[in-house]
């Protein structure tokens, strides 16, 4: 172990509070500002909560797409050697890059009723731009890396060798994807998930584009925030955030909870 | 039980292939012996399904599984880094082939539990069922493997350097044990090594292979006393290769004579114990020639700058082409 464990936990703890824990503490400073009551009314009002549930629930759709598309997208690039690949890798990684508000402005331009996509899709009474489906399609767009790159190293790890032995014994490609490589990079998979997850939930720039913006319907948290900002009311702003940040730490706590126990599992 | 008929593969512009015939017997133990490139893992994946071959065809107990995909040919294969699935139980490893097997001969659980159980008393790893692959040694995974493939009762077992991945003293060990579970369960057996003292060691036929081509099929003993080609002669055991007119003469560096008039001169410098022998190195008069000779520990050690005069007493002689032109013994 390298520079000793007192030293760099000490060091991990120091950096995370000065990162991480100072910064959100002040939320809570601000946020404890206010009553209980008047929290609560602001923090749970009707608004917020149908802003949180559409930032959740499009946050974990879109993780969701990217877990299986993402899937596919790793396993080609692992799998395959074909021209061009490594543009196709360095494709992946372009919405880490990308200025969110682009990624924004440019979906709107396609699914618009108007956009190139859009217009097809309106006749079949497909509305994707400022609905709850053109946000997920901003967040599958920003969280596609995130679950390519977490898989991408566990599959090449992976090896093609398990699967031919699995071939060996009978059983189907069916069964080797279920039974032999599914459970191996399950882990990696729902770390991929998480950050996408993690990402969607507290996405603006690509959003606010997309989304329409309308009180209740398609309104998103972080959205929410910034208008109360806009409007001075901090301590409202800072209630609402978090009431969001305690909700995504449970999550992460939780998916981080079920990936130590398979870790401890496979004992690795 | 195996017979290959003109077995052709191509990687691209890279022939691994040229026409392969060979035929295996019931309960025989053959070793694929051969250097890095000669085709002996192709070859090996040729029979077990996971590659296929351009042309010719592969017989599998009188049945023609030439186009047969890998999961229905029944044959159990062994990879060289184990391959064992590493999220599944020691057990779960071993009873998988018979856990995905689907329709009649799907056995219940407990069936498979217990088959489990009694293929890790055969390998030896009784009571560590419920480890993890992880948890395990080198050897201990190369045997949790073996197991598994023999779970589904292959019709033959193929091994693809099942040492190569395990230190010299394990390799020993687990090499006796195999030879033993090979007597014991009598399953037509091939394995693919470089090693040559494996391939000696373990099986009944060998099969030297070299550039996609079968150089020659024997007994270890035949293969190492009698090679029929000069690759053979100078991969199967060591040998010293004198050039001679017409050809060159190959001699092993325990063969020879020690005389005071013999007609070689080894001028020595290096020495050194090679188990019950000391083994001289160095170049020959006049020739130049590299060769390395086996002299009784016995006797004093040889001395560096020494001049050591022999004969050899049984050599091979080859001509250009690479044909035998004079037997041993001479």
């Amino acid at each position: 172990m390298l520079p000793g464990f007192g030293l760099s936990f000490g060091f991990t703890l120091a950096w995370l509070t000065l990162i991480v824990l100072i910064p959100l503490a002040t939320i809570f400073l601000k946020a404890g500002g206010m009553g209980w009551a008047q929290f609560v009314e602001v923090g749970f009002s009707p608004r917020a909560m149908a802003a949180y549930r559409l930032s959740f629930g499009t946050a974990a759709m879109a993780g969701l797409v990217n877990a299986v598309f993402g899937l596919v997208v790793a396993w080609v690039l692992v799998r395959y050697s074909f021209p061009g690949k490594q543009v196709v890798s360095a494709l992946v990684d372009l919405p880490f890059a990308l200025p969110t508000a682009v990624a924004g402005i440019a979906l709107t331009a396609l699914y618009a009723p108007q956009g190139w996509i859009g217009q097809y899709l309106e006749p079949l009474g497909i509305k994707v731009a400022f609905t709850w489906v053109g946000i997920s399609i901003a967040l599958v767009f920003i969280g596609l890396p995130f679950v390519v790159r977490s898989v991408e190293p566990v599959l090449a790890d992976l090896g093609r060798e398990v699967e031919e032995a699995a071939a060996t014994l009978g059983a189907s490609r069916w069964q080797t994807f279920t039974r032999v490589i599914f459970p191996a990079i399950g882990p990696a998979l729902l770390t991929g998930f998480a950050l996408a997850f993690a990402r969607g939930v507290g996405e603006y720039g690509s959003v606010i584009f997309i989304s329409g913006n309308m009180p209740g319907r398609t309104e998103i948290a972080p959205l929410l925030i910034v208008t109360q900002l806009e409007q001075y009311a901090y301590a409202g702003a800072t209630a609402i955030a978090v009431v969001m940040m305690l909700a995504s730490f449970a999550v992460l706590l939780l998916i981080n909870l079920i990936q130590a126990a398979s870790r401890r599992r496979m004992g690795a | 039980m195996i017979h290959l008929r003109g077995i052709t593969k191509r990687f691209g512009e890279y022939p691994a292939l040229h026409g392969i015939d060979l035929d295996v017997a019931p309960g025989e133990f053959i070793a694929l012996l051969g250097p890095s490139g000669s085709g002996k893992t192709t070859l090996l994946r040729i029979i077990a399904g996971l590659e296929f071959q351009d042309s010719g065809t592969v017989l599998l107990g009188g049945e023609d599984v030439s186009a047969t995909p890998v999961a229905d040919r029944h044959v159990g294969f062994v990879f060289q880094h184990y391959a064992l699935f590493r999220h599944m139980t020691v057990a779960d490893n071993v009873a998988f082939g018979l856990s995905v097997r689907r329709g009649k001969g799907r056995l219940p659980k407990a069936a498979r539990q217990a088959r489990a159980e009694e293929l890790l008393r055969l390998v030896q790893l009784e009571g560590l069922g419920a480890r993890y692959p992880g948890q395990l040694s080198g050897g201990q995974r190369q045997r949790v493997a073996l197991a598994r493939a023999l779970a589904i009762e292959p019709r033959l077992l193929l091994l693809d350097e099942p040492f190569g991945a395990l230190d010299a003293k394990v390799r020993k060990d687990l090499r006796r044990w195999l030879r033993d579970l090979h007597k014991q369960v009598g399953l037509t057996s091939i394995f693919v090594t470089h090693d040559q003292e494996e391939a000696l060691e373990l099986a009944d036929r060998v099969v030297v292979m070299n550039q996609g081509r079968i150089e020659q099929v024997g007994a270890p003993d035949a293969v190492y006393m009698n090679p029929e080609t000069p690759f053979v002669s100078h991969f199967v055991g060591e040998t010293n290769r004198l050039p001679a007119a017409g050809g060159e003469i190959h001699f092993r560096p325990h063969e020879i004579t020690l005389a005071a008039d013999g007609a070689e001169a080894l001028l020595v410098d290096n020495v050194f114990r090679k188990g019950a022998v000391w083994r001289a190195e160095g170049l020959l008069e006049g020739s130049g020639q590299f060769v390395e000779l086996d002299l009784p520990s016995s006797g004093e050690a040889p001395q560096l700058g020494q001049t050591i005069r022999f004969n050899p007493h049984s050599a091979r002689m080859f001509n250009a082409d690479g044909d035998q032109t004079q037997g041993a013994h001479r």
